[in-house]
């Protein structure tokens, strides 16, 4: 028998995965792969809410895919901002990206 | 045990063994490239709970769309792998800890939670009943996603751009 708690506790193990990328990986798409994690933990929430809290209602499928709507535009602002930053400083290791103007 | 219990266990380990292939490999393309079994766990994991539409939308554009990407960015950045440098910070430990705390104090609340559950029950076509949703009470929900989809293509082409 899955119950609701079995997908939070996957979500939450998902999370915790993802929040090491993005405390712990120096290149900046390493951390951006993080974020992908995080918000796929946050989607499975939602989905399995809406299944065991409220299956009369559609928000939480609903929601799930407008957070993975978003997260495309995340990645594609992320990785533009992650080329432009080798464009003009050479490296995309977060932790010598130490200027704010050039 | 059921077999949505085994699918359940199976998909679980799928992601979870791929996700810290994504967090811990030296080498980026394969944290890249473990991405896709990552996320295709996660849309087995969504039709186990009746959401195919949110599956189907989830394999075109994560394991499609975002990955490809991704790849594409470590190739066109450092030329590759990156294997000759150090790919975790200083802060390894640290880090390590924040996350394993916050997974602990998650799983301990959720265990520890009586979940009620709710009445009534899933559609049984559910891409109907989601356009429904999309087309009528979020409608403004709808159109405010394609602003928000419109203003990241445009800011993501001026920032991507080469300066003249």
């Amino acid at each position: 028998m899955v119950t609701l708690a079995h997908y939070l506790v996957l979500s939450a193990l998902v999370f915790a995965l993802g929040l090491f990328a993005v405390l712990t990986r120096r290149n900046g798409v390493a951390v951006l792969m993080g974020i992908e994690l995080m918000l796929n933990a946050a989607n499975i929430n939602l989905v399995a809410f809406n299944k065991y809290a409220a299956p009369g209602a559609m928000q939480g499928q609903v929601f799930a895919l407008v957070v993975i709507t978003l997260a495309a535009c995340e990645a594609a602002v992320g990785l533009a901002l992650v080329l432009a930053a080798y464009r003009s400083l050479e490296t995309i290791y977060l932790d010598e990206i130490n200027l704010m103007k050039w | 045990m059921t077999g949505e219990a085994i699918a359940f266990y199976v998909l679980a380990a799928i992601t979870l063994a791929s996700g810290v292939v994504v967090v811990r490999s030296p080498n980026i393309v394969h944290s890249a490239v473990a991405l896709i079994p990552a996320f295709l766990g996660v849309t087995g994991v969504y039709i186990l709970l009746g959401a195919e539409f949110v599956a189907g939308i989830q394999v075109l554009i994560y394991a499609g769309a975002i990955t490809v990407l991704i790849l594409f960015v470590i190739m066109l950045t450092e030329g590759g792998t990156g294997l000759r440098l150090r790919q975790v910070n200083e802060q390894e430990t640290i880090g390590a800890m924040v996350a394993g705390v916050i997974a602990a104090l998650l799983v301990v609340g959720i265990t520890r939670t009586g979940w009620h559950a709710g009445m009534g029950a899933l559609p049984a076509y559910t891409p109907g009943a989601i356009g429904q949703s999309f087309l009528g009470p979020n409608l403004l929900v709808f159109e405010g996603t394609s602003i928000v989809l419109l203003v990241s293509l445009i800011g993501a082409i001026i920032i991507a751009r080469k300066e003249e």
